[in-house]
C-alpha cells in the first residue's frame, strides 16, 4: 500500500457521508442530518489533521518545498473549515436553503481539492515518503477517527 | 507551484460569462424561426430553414457555449493556462457571432454572398480558438483522459470548420463536389468528433464531481475516445471513396458507442451516492436518455435502410441530437459553471468566506427546475412534431420560450455577482 492509499480511500468514505447529510436535511430530517453532518465534520477534520500534521510536515521535509503545493492546501482547508461552520449553523437553524446552499459550495470545493490531492501531490508524496512510515502513521489516525 | 494546485490562471469572470449569455438567444433564433417557417421546415434536412436551424444550434448556441466553457475548464481541470484569454475572448467571440449569423442567414435566403462572408469569418474564429487552445493542451504538465480526449475533441473542431467551409464554398460558387457525401463526413465531426468527444471529456471530471458517481471505468474513458475517432475517420473514408454502403455500415459501431456512452453516463448516476437532484443531473439525465435513444435509432435505420427512405428520420435524428443532447447538456452546465464562478470569484475579493453568499444564492433552484421542466416539453414537442407537422409552431414557440427562460436565468446569475460584489466591496471597504 502506498503512502497515501488511506487518505485516497478516506475521500471516498467522506462523500459518503457528505451524501447522508446533506439528503437527510434537504428531506427535513433535521436529526438523521445532525448526526450524519456531525460525523461528516469529525471525520473531514481528522483528514484535514492527518494531512496538515503528519503528510505535510514529512513531505516538506523531505523535499524542502515548504510554501508549495502543501501551502496551497491549508489554504483550501482553512476555506472549507469555514464552510463546514457556515453548514453548522444552517443546520443549528433548520434552515434549509442555507445549508443546500453551502453543502453545494462545500461540495465542488472539496471534490476540486481531492482531485488535486489524489492526482498531483499524492503522487509526489508518495514518491519522496515511499520508505517511510508516514503511511502507517496516517491509516492509524483515520483508523481511530 | 504547481500550475495544477490553485485557481490563480482561471481567467477573468467577463471571459466565460460572455460566452455563455450570446448562447441561450441562438436558440431563442431556431425557436422563432421554426414558428415562423411552421410544417414545411422540417419536411427534410435540406430544406433553408432545416439547414439555418441546425446551424444556430451548431454554430451558434453549442459553439459558443462550449468555446466559452473551454476557457475556464482548462486551467481548472487540467491546469493548462490559455495565453492572454480576455484578448483572445475579445477577437474570437465576435468573430464567432458573426460568422454563425452570416452563415444562417445564407442558408436561410439561399444568399451565396453571406454564405462566403460567414466563411472567413468562422475560419479566423475558430482557427484563433483551436491555437489557442490546443497550445494550452500541450503545454500542461497533467495526464489522463480528460486531457487526451480534449486534445481529441479541438482537433475534431478543426476538421469541421475546415470541412464546413469547403461546403459553403462549393455551395456558394457550384462547384462540382460531392456535397451530400461532404455533408456527412462534416456532421459526423462535428457531432461526433467534436461535441460528444467534449462531452466525455468533461463528463469524466464533472460526472463524478457534482453528483458524486463512481468513476468511469478505466477501460472504459481509455477506448471510448479513441474508438469514437476511429469510427468517425472510417466512416468519413469510406464516404470518400464512395462506399456509401459500407459507410453505412459503420454507422452501427458508432451507434453503439454513442448508445454505450449514453447507457455507461445512466449507469453511474443510477447508482451515485449523493441522493439529491438538480437541475444539472436532470438535465443530463435527459441528455443521456435523448443520446440513447440517439444510437438506437441510427442502429435501427442501418438494420432497416428502407426507413431512411423518409428524408424525415434524418431530422428525427437531429432533434435528438441538437436540442435533446447538447442543448440539454449545456444548460446542465452552465447551470453548475456560472453559480460556481460568482463563488470563486467573489471569494477572492478579500471577503471572509462566511460573507460570501453560497452557491445556490446566484441563480433561483425553482426557476432552473422550471426552466428545464418547459425544455423537456419543447423537446417532446420538437420530437413529435417531425412526424406531426401540425406541431411544428407551437413546438417552435415553446423551444423559444425556454431558451428565453434559459438566457434569462443566466443574466440573472450575472446580477447576483453584481449585486454580490458590490456589497462585499463596500464591506471590506469599511472594515
Amino acid at each position: 500500500m502506498s503512502t497515501t492509499q488511506p487518505l485516497f480511500q478516506h475521500h471516498k468514505h467522506c462523500d459518503e457521508i457528505f451524501a447522508d447529510a446533506e439528503a437527510a436535511c434537504a428531506n427535513g430530517d433535521w436529526v438523521a442530518g445532525a448526526t450524519a453532518f456531525a460525523d461528516f465534520a469529525g471525520q473531514l477534520e481528522t483528514h484535514f489533521k492527518s494531512e496538515e500534521e503528519v503528510l505535510f510536515p514529512a513531505f516538506e521535509s523531505a523535499t524542502g518545498m515548504v510554501s508549495g503545493p502543501t501551502e496551497v492546501m491549508r489554504g483550501e482547508h482553512r476555506q472549507m473549515r469555514e464552510l463546514l461552520a457556515q453548514m453548522k449553523q444552517a443546520l443549528d437553524e433548520r434552515d434549509g436553503d442555507g445549508f443546500g446552499g453551502t453543502a453545494e459550495t462545500l461540495l465542488i470545493m472539496m471534490q476540486q481539492h481531492n482531485m488535486k490531492e489524489e492526482n498531483i501531490l499524492y503522487p509526489m508524496c508518495d514518491n519522496a515518503l515511499g520508505a517511510s512510515d508516514v503511511g502507517a502513521t496516517i491509516a492509524q489516525r483515520l483508523a481511530g477517527a | 507551484m504547481h500550475p495544477n494546485l490553485s485557481f490563480e490562471q482561471a481567467p477573468p469572470i467577463s471571459v466565460p460569462y460572455r460566452f455563455f449569455l450570446a448562447a441561450p438567444w441562438f436558440g431563442v433564433l431556431a425557436g422563432v424561426l421554426l414558428a415562423w417557417a411552421g410544417g414545411d421546415a422540417l419536411g427534410s434536412r435540406w430544406t433553408p430553414e432545416a439547414l439555418a436551424l441546425t446551424h444556430l444550434i451548431a454554430a451558434g448556441f453549442m459553439l459558443q457555449a462550449m468555446s466559452g466553457a473551454m476557457f475556464q475548464f482548462i486551467p481548472v481541470a487540467v491546469g493548462g493556462n490559455v495565453w492572454r484569454s480576455l484578448l483572445v475572448a475579445n477577437v474570437v467571440q465576435p468573430l464567432l457571432l458573426l460568422g454563425a449569423l452570416l452563415l444562417v442567414a445564407g442558408f436561410l435566403f439561399s444568399a451565396p454572398v453571406l454564405l462566403r462572408a460567414a466563411v472567413p469569418a468562422l475560419l479566423l474564429g475558430v482557427g484563433i480558438v483551436v491555437t489557442a487552445v490546443l497550445f494550452a493542451l500541450w503545454r500542461t504538465p497533467a495526464t489522463g483522459m480528460t486531457l487526451w480526449t480534449m486534445r481529441i475533441a479541438v482537433a475534431g473542431l478543426a476538421v469541421t470548420v475546415l470541412l464546413g467551409s469547403l461546403l459553403a464554398e462549393a455551395l456558394a460558387r457550384g462547384l462540382p463536389l460531392p456535397l451530400i457525401e461532404l455533408t456527412n463526413i462534416h456532421l459526423a465531426w462535428g457531432l461526433g468528433g467534436w461535441a460528444l468527444m467534449l462531452v466525455a471529456a468533461v463528463s469524466y471530471f464533472v460526472v463524478p464531481m457534482f453528483q458524486l458517481t463512481h468513476p468511469y471505468p478505466l477501460w472504459f474513458a481509455r477506448g471510448f475516445g479513441p474508438a469514437l475517432l476511429l469510427a468517425v475517420t472510417a466512416w468519413s473514408v469510406l464516404w470518400f471513396v464512395g462506399d456509401a454502403p459500407y459507410a453505412r455500415g459503420v454507422g452501427l459501431p458508432l451507434a453503439l458507442l454513442c448508445a454505450g456512452f449514453a447507457a455507461m453516463t445512466l449507469w453511474l448516476q443510477f447508482t451515485r451516492r449523493r441522493k439529491v437532484d438538480d437541475a444539472t443531473s436532470l438535465n443530463f439525465r435527459v441528455a443521456m436518455l435523448a443520446l440513447f435513444a440517439f444510437g438506437v435509432s441510427v442502429a435501427a435505420i442501418v438494420a432497416f435502410p428502407e426507413l431512411a427512405d423518409d428524408p424525415r428520420a434524418t431530422v428525427w435524428l437531429g432533434m435528438l441530437a441538437f436540442p435533446g443532447v447538447f442543448v440539454s447538456t449545456i444548460s446542465g452546465m452552465m447551470y453548475k459553471i456560472a453559480p460556481f464562478l460568482n463563488w470563486l470569484h467573489l471569494q477572492r475579493l478579500g471577503a471572509p468566506i462566511s460573507a460570501v453568499p453560497n452557491m445556490k444564492k446566484m441563480i433561483s433552484a425553482d426557476a432552473m427546475t422550471a426552466q428545464f421542466r418547459l425544455h423537456v416539453l419543447a423537446l417532446l414537442l420538437l420530437l413529435a412534431s417531425v412526424w406531426l407537422p401540425s406541431l411544428v409552431r407551437a413546438a417552435g414557440i415553446m423551444f423559444a420560450g425556454s431558451c428565453v427562460w434559459l438566457g434569462w436565468n443566466l443574466i440573472s446569475a450575472v446580477n447576483s455577482y453584481r449585486r454580490f460584489r458590490d456589497q462585499i466591496r463596500a464591506n471590506v471597504l469599511r472594515c
